[in-house]
């Protein structure tokens, strides 16, 4: 009588076994590249109605973020401008362009121009800007370098454990109140021990406590 | 069993080939994994609504709109009744000369902080009327050092601030009536200087001044 399975099948549980292993940790590895914020959110860069031009008028001009999103330092959101804001130059700046067309309508009929926003939170997380920029967390730690995109795009994850990452270890992110809105600046960190020290001193003289319970940004 | 591996290799390959890497740019909107809550049916600041027509989830505010909740009494910068604070005005309804408090340096600071964000790109740093507009095209922004603005009230600078003249644009929206009274107080600053001499420089700072 002749043998049902060969002599190799007797490794074959054995290899199967090792075969899934090597499947579990591929397919974790995928869903850790592939299904977090860092691949889903970073690099959104929806086409706007208008083709505002950052690197242009926040690099070029060297225009405050603050002259457009004046009310990052007072209120939990950074506003988007309405469009008398752009029509402050444009009454006058290229009057007839008409990549301004969107702009001039709004400003005219009062309804507002459809931006697409891009760093959308989830409608659980409350963040507040306010409280960030005033505290020496610059623009440039949560939407990169946007002095340098012509069309902005989604830079950094904003996931919790990348928001967490500086709520543990504030001292490494700060920058200098002055340079906050200032994209090229390096946080204190950056500028050597005297720097990190500065970091230090300014987050016990301003009672920096980044909230790393739930509450504070879930309520 | 070999088969296996190739087959695994050629599905990740594959998956690299279709999903590509982090950061890179796409228009589509980023998908979300477990959108449990993530969108909720609540309206956040300058949303969208399909409620109201116009579409959006703020609503202008009808006008004469004051606070719940506050008395003239107990807060009566809310009405805004004082018009020298507010509009820059006497009772008479002529401009006022002077400032609503007093000028500190943490004013005058304040106002060089408003004033270098949001006058400064069409006034210049200096308030000679050369800021980077200028060069693109904003040609009749005036200089602040000419006798006409030197003796303007302070009443009628605020005024400007608030509902612009000419081809300015009112700067109310964006500088409380607070900050705009650290602005007038900075541009009187600037005002002073550009007429300053080297006898208004302490003896021990003029270093190198001639």
């Amino acid at each position: 009588m002749s043998k049902i399975f060969p002599k190799s099948a007797n490794a074959l549980p054995l290899q199967i076994l090792i075969f899934l292993g090597v499947l579990g940790v591929v397919a974790a590895a995928g869903i850790t590249y592939y299904a977090t914020p860092a691949y889903l959110r970073v690099g959104y860069q929806p086409v706007q109605p208008v083709p505002f031009d950052h690197s242009l008028h926040a690099g070029q001009l060297g225009m405050d973020c603050r002259y457009c999103h004046a009310s990052v330092e007072k209120s939990g959101t950074s506003s988007v401008p309405a469009a008398q804001t752009c029509m402050n130059c444009h009454s006058i700046i290229k009057p007839a362009s008409p990549l301004l067309e969107v702009v001039r309508k709004s400003y005219e009929t009062g309804d507002p121009v459809p931006w697409v926003k891009i760093h959308q939170a989830p409608d659980y997380v409350y963040f507040n800007h306010s409280v960030h920029v005033n505290r020496g967390v610059s623009c440039v730690e949560c939407h990169g370098k946007v002095n340098e995109m012509t069309t902005v795009y989604h830079a950094m994850p904003h996931s919790m454990s990348w928001c967490l990452d500086c709520h543990r270890n504030p001292a490494q992110r700060i920058r200098n109140p002055e340079d906050v809105f200032n994209l090229n600046s390096a946080p204190l960190a950056a500028q050597g021990p005297a720097g990190l020290k500065t970091a230090e001193k300014f987050i016990h003289d301003w009672k920096v406590k980044p909230p790393q319970s739930c509450s504070g940004c879930h309520r | 069993m070999r088969y296996a591996y190739y087959t695994l290799a050629f599905v990740v390959v594959l998956l690299i080939s279709v999903m590509g890497f982090r950061g890179l740019r796409s228009s589509r909107p980023p998908i979300e994994v477990f959108p449990d809550m993530d969108r909720q049916a609540k309206y956040k600041p300058q949303a969208t609504s399909k409620f109201f027509a116009d579409g959006r989830a703020d609503r202008p505010l009808p006008v004469g709109t004051v606070p719940r909740g506050r008395t003239v009494n107990a807060d009566p910068a809310f009405l805004r009744a004082d018009d020298f604070r507010y509009a820059g005005k006497n009772a008479d309804g002529t401009f006022a000369r002077g400032f609503p408090g007093p000028v500190t340096e943490t004013l005058i600071r304040r106002g060089q902080n408003r004033y270098t964000i949001y006058c400064a790109p069409c006034h210049g740093a200096l308030g000679d009327g050369n800021g980077i507009t200028k060069s693109y095209g904003m040609a009749l922004t005036p200089t602040y050092h000419d006798d006409r603005l030197r003796s303007m009230a302070e009443g009628e600078i605020f005024n400007t601030i608030t509902y612009g003249k000419n081809t300015m644009f009112p700067y109310a929206d964006k500088l409380s009536p607070d900050e705009r009274w650290a602005v007038v107080a900075y541009v009187r600053a600037l005002q002073r200087a550009g007429q300053a001499t080297v006898n208004d420089v302490p003896f021990e700072q003029r270093g190198g001044l001639k």
